[in-house]
């Protein structure tokens, strides 16, 4: 199509009343209401069957109309027994200890790479974060099944871990079970969410590293500071809102990540998302799972809202 | 002293920058190649080598579940993608250009919220009002409507957030010259916003794209029966342990996908320049 053809095809779409009392509104109001129905209103459905009575693979009704009466039955067993049983509560607290650690490292590792990134050559700089997006763009599931491979008896990380005697430190720790045996442990575990969320760390503080103004260090430098001052004044807090976000990227979705405990996970590493999913799957017990998903969900509630104001702050330095 | 002195400091300083990148680099890249490297392994055992073979990519040819859950798949990313960007491309309209409305807070929250939920607590809560919509409506039968619905939530906050970054950075006296010179808001968009935006829709599109290919956990709960994606089939092989046949296909995907992003990303760097040295033309003229 030409362009005068689109333009005058747009040309009379708009010269149409309808368009031009309510485009602006057409624009917020599509998108609206799509995460109005599909994102917002499924997780009152969910409260809702958490506190229904269970039947296998479906739900009673909470309202009930018998001999004229409207009768209200909640049902809070489901929550009783999550915070009365011992399993629950220690996977909960065992998912926060993994995500948290997961976290920990990522800053760890993501921070520095982060900084020396933003801090390279321009003219490698594209490049460089070309490779960091990379294998956010390639199969998460097959990178971490690719773990499996590395971590399995003589393969190679495994091999390489146990020719530097990291395996007795291992031990030591207490994150793997057995000399010389990583896959199943809670450290295959946290070395692949670590391996995944990596990258969600490192772009929003690359980003941030790398709009910082560099002037900031040399006044500094001026005034007598050492370059390790400056970075702990003056780098370090410019970079919180990339910290912030940057962890709320990694910890949210690590506290009910399934896969990646599924997969490198063992008996011992129970997460959350995992008791979710069987409840679900295996045992057919929607209240359960639902109940389950609430209460994660009045986990994350607060780091999601200091996410939601650190991602608001960043876009709105940009504009 | 130079500011990039002063940044990195003596050669030890900047030979241990360099030392940590590479490191994270082979960090981030070692599953990939071993993934690469033993699908040609001609023996069963998953790393023991036994010798250089093209057996399992032959067998993949052959391999019915696999090729119809990578048929289904693709239709779904498809979709999703396109959806994705339709909806993403009006939500980061909404989120820049519009200021003030009613429930800007709830929208942003909203928008940004399906980037860190965890993918059961949407798989879960999203499938049990499309169950209770059934139950009332009588539609829609769980398989790949409902699986698309799933990927198009996700896509969507992906597609904003790349659309929103490139609206932001928007040149606004380009639209507004346009309107002086008597265009309507909706001439100014397809005339001149969207030739302007088009590059981050591409990226927007091959994202959620591949997003959508790799989704386990919405698919899980989404799909019913004989809609089965091909990332599932994958991950049930995978639970039970390591197999060459998935390496093959791991380096199938692996290598579309990389020459794709790495072909779509030259291409919108070279349009990009192309196009600030047109602007700088006009400039100039």
């Amino acid at each position: 199509m030409s362009r005068p053809l689109v333009a005058s095809f747009f040309d009379r779409m708009h010269a149409h009343p309808f368009f031009r009392k309510h485009s602006r509104k057409a624009v917020i109001f599509v998108p609206y209401v799509w995460l109005l129905v599909f994102f917002l209103l499924p997780f009152f459905i969910i409260l809702k069957i958490s506190v229904s009575e269970m039947e296998v693979a479906t739900f009673l009704p909470l309202l009930k109309y018998r001999d004229g009466i409207v009768s209200l039955a909640l049902n809070v067993s489901h929550y009783l027994f999550i915070f009365e049983d011992e399993l629950y509560s220690a996977t909960y607290l065992a998912s926060l200890k993994y995500a948290a650690v997961t976290t920990f490292w990522c800053l760890f590792i993501g921070y520095p790479f982060a900084y020396f990134m933003a801090r390279a050559k321009a003219t490698i700089q594209p490049a460089l974060l070309m490779l960091v997006m990379l294998p956010f763009w390639t199969s998460f599931l097959l990178r971490v099944y690719a773990w499996k491979g590395l971590l399995m008896e003589s393969g190679w990380v495994s091999e390489l871990l146990i020719a530097v005697h990291a395996d007795d430190l291992l031990l030591h720790l207490g994150l793997i079970t057995a000399p010389g045996k990583f896959m199943y442990t809670p450290f295959s575990l946290v070395l692949g969410m670590v391996y995944t969320y990596l990258p969600f760390m490192v772009l929003p503080l690359y980003a941030t590293l790398s709009k910082m103004d560099l002037r900031l260090l040399e006044a500094a430098a001026d005034l007598g500071a050492t370059p390790w001052v400056g970075f702990w004044k003056i780098t370090v807090p410019l970079s919180k809102a990339g910290i912030i976000a940057g962890s709320m990227l990694v910890f949210i979705p690590c506290i009910g990540e399934y896969v990646i405990p599924e997969l490198l996970g063992g008996p011992s590493t129970m997460m959350i998302g995992r008791v979710l999913w069987d409840e679900f799957f295996s045992n057919n017990d929607w209240p359960m799972a639902s109940s389950v998903a609430v209460v994660v969900i009045l986990l994350i509630i607060v780091p999601l809202a200091l996410f939601n104001k650190y991602q608001a702050e960043a876009t709105e330095a940009r504009a | 002293m130079s500011v990039r002195n002063l940044l990195l400091g003596s050669g030890a300083t900047r030979a241990f920058a360099r030392g940590w990148l590479v490191a994270g680099f082979v960090f981030l890249y070692l599953p990939i190649v071993a993934l690469v490297i033993y699908s040609f392994n001609a023996s069963l055992m998953p790393v023991v080598w036994g010798g250089f073979s093209l057996r399992w990519y032959g067998e993949l040819a052959h391999d019915q579940e696999l090729l119809q859950g990578l048929w289904l798949s693709l239709r779904i990313a498809f979709y999703s993608a396109s959806g994705s960007v339709v909806l993403g491309t009006l939500a980061a309209f909404t989120l820049v250009k519009y200021r003030r409305f009613l429930g800007r807070t709830i929208f942003t929250g909203m928008v940004n919220a399906p980037l860190v939920m965890p993918e059961v607590i949407i798989g879960l809560s999203l499938l049990l009002m499309l169950v209770m919509m059934q139950r009332w409506l009588g539609f829609p039968e769980r398989g790949l409507l409902t699986i698309w619905m799933g990927h198009l939530l996700l896509g969507l906050s992906y597609a904003t957030v790349v659309v929103q970054a490139r609206l932001q950075d928007l040149n606004p006296e380009l639209e507004e010259a346009a309107t002086d010179l008597g265009a309507r808001p909706i001439q100014v968009f397809v005339l001149v916003t969207l030739p302007l935006i088009l590059n981050s829709l591409v990226s927007a599109f091959l994202l959620t794209f591949t997003l959508s290919l790799d989704d386990v956990v919405l698919s899980a709960f989404l799909s019913g029966p004989g809609a089965t994606t091909m990332p599932l089939v994958i991950f049930s092989r995978a639970r039970l342990g390591m197999r060459p046949d998935i390496n093959a296909a791991a380096t199938i995907i692996i290598g579309v996908v990389s020459v794709g992003v790495v072909a779509g990303s030259l291409f919108i760097f070279r349009a990009e320049r192309r196009r600030a040295a047109e602007m700088a033309a006009a400039q100039r003229a």
